[in-house]
């Protein structure tokens, strides 16, 4: 995984709440068994009508926002499906920060595991940032965002923020401690599947 | 201070604890299927990494297999393609896999009971958020993501937050629990609480409501924790729990002496504190039906679908919510539930295709015919509840009121196989998920108990079931 460098960029504005990984990546585009080239199925059934034209009114599809690599979102994102193709989706469209008042849990762990930042902001903050049309700048070492008018500090786990920056692989990790794993499996008394 | 039965598994299995760090935790269990595997098996290829326990490993293919005649080719390319690469990742890592062809093939959630794979006091998990469904036998049971399925499958732990536990407590008898079911329970806990009432949180599901429960009642209930947001469900096993594992196939041998261990250690102790809590009374509620685009816009059948403002409670981001819901549901506030026609019916999923489940439909059905312009089906939970129902002869029951009746797998829960809604088309649904597109691109999902699908597929629209006989 890459290291997680600061992001300078607009905001997406997608100002809606429980937004799920069915609408993040339909259920028809899941049958893929690599992780990239997903970010054209992003939002697909909000980005195209059933001609698959782009559907004008949807954020994605306007060319302001071509270039953003930040996300801003309503309460709840990513819930519903444990898919992690919900975050290659982001990702490879060229999503790496998403900004939400709350977030599920599973999508939120996976971000993590993908070098994507998600930030848990306060709802006012939130509806502040979707009316943003500055530049802003992400930066996860010192925990800040700074806009055309502003400084919001976030808040992250220090683990979370050591994996990001660091770009770490958590399962070599892992296997540091071996020891402490064999010495689990030592004492449990669960048996074998077979 | 006293521990939730969360907090006794969750110590159980600590493997390394750090301040300010998740936690490492031991798997007892790892269930995979095609989906969210192949590029977790990837990721071990490339790195040269082995499975670390095979031997706690099962696998089956159930989201995309078709689930019409079997013996035929598999036309989507896209679905034949992962079906194999899950055979060779399995062939190759030297995991058990039920294939298609095998007896014991079904969705993952309802085959690892089945088998005894499913364990009290274990932690499991799957790529799929539904393996809270397992929670109902007192297991520890996860969602996760490729990333996590990969990072199980090298090193048997996971690394993880602990969640906080939850209590929600079901009081009461309900007064018809043939047409109130496990599916109402649930469906009224997530309309009270939300979909993301459970969030960070691994819910316990207690009192009378849920001991009463059948254990195949307690899946249902545990299935649906995720759709309120929740890390996990669990239920304290009893003789329910230890009677229904006995003898199974994959049982293990020193199952008596493994119930004695769980014995009056797996349940939350008296002075335990949860740090959230929620009671629902049961005794006068109603058959649930959905009416929007996620599983908390839910109502009773004798209510009439609610106005935005009635819905959102003054916040204005769920009002918006709720209008573009009834936009994409094309439905007018004011409608009465029972007024609303119906196009298809399906019966399946990991929440409500097992044995139980198909007993109770089929007594509505029972010498009825369908409504003339429905179409329904149903899909069995997995080959051994496909068999043991045709032994009761439901399959008749079934096929007779003009139902399909086809092999196991996910299906028509989130369509990734050819069994999908059309654009527009109006389905009553015991599945999970009644979000945009969920069933097929434009469908309209209404998420209902077995009984009312049943019910539903007779009437050609929603009807109280409360109002048939059941007995």
């Amino acid at each position: 995984m890459e290291s997680f460098k600061k992001v300078i960029s607009i905001v997406t504005p997608l100002d809606k709440v429980n937004v799920d990984t069915d609408q993040i990546v339909p259920k028809q585009f899941l049958k893929l068994v690599q992780k990239s080239g997903f970010g054209k199925f992003l939002f697909f059934n909000w980005r195209y009508d059933e001609q698959e034209n782009e559907k004008p009114d949807f954020v994605l599809n306007n060319p302001n926002y071509g270039n953003s690599q930040i996300l801003v979102a309503g309460d709840n994102f990513g819930c519903g499906s444990s898919r992690e193709h919900a975050v290659w989706a982001l990702l490879d469209y060229g999503f790496s920060v998403i900004i939400a008042p709350s977030f599920a849990d599973i999508f939120f762990s996976n971000c993590f595991k993908n070098g994507v930042l998600p930030i848990t902001l306060d709802q006012k903050l939130v509806e502040k940032l979707l009316r943003e049309t500055g530049v802003i700048e992400v930066d996860l070492e010192n925990q800040t965002i700074k806009t055309p008018s502003d400084e919001i500090s976030f808040e992250i786990d220090s683990y979370q923020k050591k994996i990001l920056l660091e770009g770490l692989d958590d399962i070599s990790l892992t296997f540091q401690y071996e020891d402490k794993i064999l010495e689990f499996e030592k004492q449990s008394k669960v048996p074998s599947v077979l | 201070m006293g521990k939730t039965l969360f907090e006794k598994i969750w110590e159980s299995h600590v493997v390394v604890e750090k301040q300010n760090n998740p936690t490492l935790i031991y798997i007892d269990r790892h269930l995979v299927h095609e989906v969210t595997s192949p590029q977790a098996f990837d990721g071990l290829r490339q790195n040269n990494r082995k499975v670390r326990r095979p031997d706690l490993t099962i696998a089956t293919m159930d989201h995309n297999v078709p689930t019409t005649d079997r013996s035929l080719p598999i036309l989507d390319q896209t679905s034949s393609v992962q079906i194999k690469t899950l055979e060779k990742n399995c062939k190759d890592f030297g995991i058990k896999l039920f294939d298609i062809d095998s007896p014991n093939q079904g969705i993952v959630h309802v085959i690892g009971p089945q088998l005894g794979i499913t364990l009290p006091g274990t932690t499991i998990v799957c790529g799929d958020s539904h393996t809270s469904t397992h929670g109902a036998f007192g297991a520890l049971a996860l969602g996760i993501g490729t990333s996590d399925v990969e990072h199980v499958l090298a090193s048997q732990t996971m690394w993880l937050e602990k969640p906080k536990p939850f209590e929600i407590r079901v009081e009461g008898k309900r007064k018809n629990p043939h047409a109130v079911t496990a599916k109402d329970i649930v469906l009224s806990i997530i309309k009270n609480i939300g979909t993301g009432g459970g969030t960070g949180t691994v819910i316990e599901y207690r009192g009378e409501g849920i001991t009463d429960l059948s254990m195949e009642q307690r899946m249902t209930i545990c299935n649906m924790s995720i759709e309120a947001g929740a890390r996990a469900g669990l239920i304290a096993p009893d003789e329910k729990t230890f009677e229904y594992l006995r003898n199974r196939e994959y049982t293990p041998k020193n199952y008596e002496s493994l119930v004695d261990s769980w014995k009056g250690h797996l349940k939350t102790d008296r002075d335990a504190k949860f740090e959230k809590e929620f009671i629902l009374h049961i005794d006068d509620i109603a058959p649930q039906v959905s009416w929007g685009t996620n599983p908390g816009m839910t109502c009773d059948v004798t209510d009439s679908v609610p106005s935005p403002d009635e819905f959102s409670n003054g916040d204005p981001n769920q009002k918006r919510g709720a209008e573009k819901a009834l936009d994409y549901m094309a439905l007018e506030p004011g409608t009465l539930i029972e007024d609303i026609k119906i196009d298809r019916v399906f019966i399946g999923s990991c929440t409500n295709a097992r044995l139980e489940d198909l007993i109770e439909a089929s007594k509505v059905i029972k010498g009825q015919k369908i409504s003339s312009h429905v179409k329904a089906m149903v899909v069995p939970g997995s080959q051994m509840v496909k068999k043991q129902a045709e032994a009761m002869g439901l399959d008749k029951i079934f096929i007779n009121a003009n139902f399909e009746w086809r092999e196991s797998g996910c299906s028509m829960c989130l369509g990734m196989n050819p069994d999908i809604l059309s654009p527009g088309e109006r389905c009553a649904s015991t599945s999970n998920r009644n979000f945009e597109g969920r069933q097929g691109t434009g469908g309209r999902t209404h998420l209902v108990s077995p009984v009312m699908a049943a019910a539903a597929a007779i009437h050609g629209h929603f009807v109280d079931v409360r109002k048939l006989d059941l007995s």
